[in-house]
């Protein structure tokens, strides 16, 4: 059975639409991919995903139950955490606080704080130092970290690259299947695709809110993925 | 006319006005709402503190606690139920609420209590006062109230910067959104946030009773105190706050020494020149820090 199931999802900002009929399955243990241009809606999927946004209870299915339009942060109580687009780390809270933070519902589970260092070495050195003194890099280490320590099941990260050198993306991407490998699922999007397709069991591909691609990446083309991602 | 005196009793006073301003600060740093019936509450507390007294007879200072208790369950309540419904990216539906309910309590206490003064006796602690030689002597209630300030201010930084609550009001103070994402329940964290700005408020009511008479339309007085204190020591410093306090119980006291009459107005320049030199206050914050 899928751990997500997203059925015939919609989301509106007011009167205008944002996702139409969005469907995709993620299983326990698998690592999905959604890739997409600018504004093709993998934001909107991922706040109607946490509960940020409305949406009809049955369109979204975790772990079997309805949680469409449930408040955000039951959602992270049932083990769905998110990596927002931005790290959106808090400014007056230090590197440390900002972890803590991310456990303040205590979910049990693997990931402490000492395992939080172990897997970013870099920001236990500065966890004393304001989250938003960190270089970029760091920042979005410090966002995954955060989001771990809820323990959660499902892991969304969107666009953790934005904006990050080649390098620290590669480093950033290395750190995932460990944290597949503790029993997390992963869902993550992308708009440089590269990354993405190299961990993904599965790829969805959205344009101007629709799912316009699905399948193993290893197994579709360039030239089908570029259609689907452009419109072409 | 003993200089050292004034100072003395005006930082005293100060203490007070701190009091008054810390509800104010906290429930501005944290859900960036200012609350223009916050004078109108802390004279609601004072008479409440009178309701108790008659009816049972205690000192007023042992009624601190049930007025807290009164008064942080109703910040809870009129947070969640109504505040939280306006609160949102225009200033301007929780200004109006808070004025509609400063225009209430005003006409309610009136109607109950009638327009006369009212005082709370605290018998000879009134008077009592310390001598602490060089003929320089404090009195009792006035130190009272400022080892009060001090120690509300200094649990309030505590909490802030110690506790999984006070992590979850700073973070929320920063980006409420993100907050959610971390499991935070928003709604909450604001009405917990005024429950306890609204438990310093019973606190400063009830001392503010005891020092001095009162009647339904003071509140907003207190709340122009409040806010002049806010803003003297930075948005959302609790620390600054306390200096804030200080600074205007000061100047105001060497007002009144040098002519009754201009006691307040020095205050209010006091203010003026702050803001004129200094916008953003003396100890600027513009976020809840630990
Ligand atoms: N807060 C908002 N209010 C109104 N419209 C919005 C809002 N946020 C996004 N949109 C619109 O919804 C559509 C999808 O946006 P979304 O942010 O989900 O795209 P995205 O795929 O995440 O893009 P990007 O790769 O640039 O992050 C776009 O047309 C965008 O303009
Ligand atoms: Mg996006």
């Amino acid at each position: 059975m899928s751990l997500l199931a997203v059925r015939g999802l919609e989301a509106f900002y007011g009167d205008f639409q944002a996702l139409f009929g969005i469907e995709l399955d993620l299983d326990a243990g698998e690592t999905v991919a959604v890739i997409g241009a600018n504004g093709a809606g993998k934001s909107t999927f991922l706040r109607a995903v946490t509960g940020l946004l409305p949406a009809r209870r049955e369109s979204i299915l975790f772990d079997g139950g309805p949680i469409g339009g449930i408040q955000a942060h039951e959602i992270l109580a049932m083990g769905i955490a998110m990596v927002p687009e931005g790290r959106k780390l808090f400014p007056s809270l230090s590197v440390e606080e900002n972890l803590r933070i991310g456990a303040y519902r205590r979910r049990p589970g693997p990931w402490t704080l000492d395992r939080v260092w172990s897997l970013f070495p870099r920001l236990a050195e500065r966890r004393r130092q304001p989250g938003t003194s960190l270089s970029g890099g760091e920042q979005q280490m410090a966002a995954i970290g955060r989001a771990l320590m809820s323990n959660p099941r499902l892991l969304l990260c969107d666009e953790i690259s934005l904006g990050l050198a080649p390098v620290v993306v590669r480093d950033l991407y290395r750190a995932l299947p460990g944290i597949v490998a503790e029993g997390t699922s992963l869902l993550v999007i992308e708009q440089d695709i590269g990354q993405a397709l190299k961990i993904a069991d599965r790829v969805y591909c959205f344009q101007e809110g629709r799912v316009t691609l699905s399948g193993d990446p290893t197994t579709l083309t360039r030239e089908r993925i570029a259609a689907a991602y452009f419109g072409a | 006319m003993d200089w050292v005196q004034v100072v003395i009793q005006g930082a005293l006073l100060g203490g007070l006005y701190a009091l008054f301003a810390g509800g104010l600060s906290l429930a501005f740093g944290i859900m960036r709402m200012v609350n223009l019936a916050h004078g109108d509450f802390i004279v609601l507390s004072a008479y409440i503190g009178l309701v108790i007294v008659q009816g049972t007879g205690m000192h007023p200072l042992a009624a601190i606690p049930f007025v807290v208790a009164i008064m942080a369950a109703a910040g809870y309540l009129l947070q969640r139920g109504l505040l939280n419904r306006v609160l949102g990216d225009d200033i301007m539906p929780p200004l109006l609420v808070t004025f509609g309910f400063s225009v209430i309590v005003q006409n309610l206490l009136l109607e109950i209590f009638s327009a006369d003064t009212r005082g709370l006796q605290t018998g000879r602690l009134l008077t009592a006062s310390l001598s602490v030689g060089a003929g320089l002597s404090i009195g009792w209630l006035p130190l009272i109230t400022f080892a009060a300030s001090v120690a509300v201010i200094a649990a309030l930084q505590l909490l802030l910067a110690r506790t999984s609550l006070g992590l979850a009001f700073r973070a929320t103070s920063d980006d409420r959104t993100t907050a959610r994402l971390m499991g935070i329940d928003t709604r909450h964290i604001y009405a917990l946030a005024m429950a306890i700005a609204m438990g310093i408020v019973a606190i400063a009511g009830i001392l503010f009773a005891v020092r001095t008479t009162f009647d339904p339309a003071g509140g907003p007085a207190r709340l122009i105190f409040a806010f002049e204190a806010v803003i003297i020591g930075g948005m959302g410093s609790l620390w600054g706050t306390l200096a804030g306090g200080i600074i205007l119980g000061v100047t105001q006291a060497i007002g009144f020494a040098i002519a009754p009459g201009i006691g307040l107005l020095f205050g209010h320049l006091a203010f003026l020149l702050v803001l004129f030199a200094r916008p953003q206050g003396l100890l600027p914050r513009t976020r809840m820090e630990g």
